[in-house]
């Protein structure tokens, strides 16, 4: 049952992955990379009890931590900028405030 | 007997909670637009894990294993949906700030768009312009 277990968290972290790199916004984007950073976290601890190796929990943990820093750190930065930072759909990749303004 | 019962129980732990972040996946994946992924990833995602972490912690038994295993679900518990808030809030914050008519818009209309002539939108920009200041 472990065994399956790492292999839908595989599937699933493939398929946040995927919304990652179609995701049209930066927010799809950011979602995508909070989800795939949870799962890590249960991979992780499922990992370790498959091996039987419970100190591998310690960077389960740490590594919850330093997702949940990073994402609203992520998030500060965007959500805090000048100008219009929410990019237009259809429009290719975000690059940015001149990107922006370039497309309007 | 007992340690079949516990396996049992953790093994259909297990698989609920494999059904609940798949599901949450292809809505992440499928779904329209933001909200909506948001939504379906954001329901799942504090779900699935506390199935799975409470499946390890019945494999685990009385050991330290289930103390940092208790520390990581009740992180989660925490973390989880004040990052899904953080993301609305900063997404709704961003598409405040487009002018009206300068493109077609990431949200649908009538998601955002039908909103625009109720009374508390200048809050809502009062708010925001808040935001701009601190």
């Amino acid at each position: 049952m472990l065994a399956a277990t790492i292999i839908a968290l595989l599937v699933v972290m493939a398929l946040a992955l995927a919304r990652a790199l179609l995701g049209p916004t930066i927010y799809d984007r950011i979602l995508a990379v909070n989800v795939f950073g949870t799962k890590t976290v249960v991979l992780i601890a499922v990992i370790c009890f498959t091996l039987g190796k419970p100190e591998f929990l310690d960077i389960a943990l740490v590594y919850a931590l330093i997702n949940f820093v990073s994402v609203v750190g992520v998030l500060r930065y965007f959500e805090f900028r000048s100008g219009n930072s929410f990019p237009v759909v259809g429009q290719g990749d975000f690059s940015g405030d001149e990107g922006g303004q370039a497309n309007d | 007997m007992t340690d079949l019962v516990v396996s049992g129980l953790s093994a259909v732990l297990l698989a609920l909670g494999c059904l609940f972040m798949v599901s949450g996946a292809v809505g992440l994946l499928r779904f329209p637009d933001f909200y909506t992924r948001m939504h379906a990833a954001g329901v799942t995602d504090t779900l699935a894990t506390f199935l799975i972490i409470c499946a390890l912690m019945l494999q685990a038994g009385w050991s330290l294993a289930l103390f940092k295993l208790g520390l990581i679900l009740l992180f989660i518990f925490f973390t989880s949906p004040a990052a899904s808030h953080a993301l609305a809030k900063a997404a709704q914050h961003s598409t405040l700030r487009l002018e009206p008519g300068s493109g077609p818009r990431a949200v649908p209309a009538e998601a955002v768009g039908g909103q625009e002539t109720q009374p508390a939108e200048p809050a809502l920009e009062a708010d925001a312009a808040n935001g701009d200041r601190a």
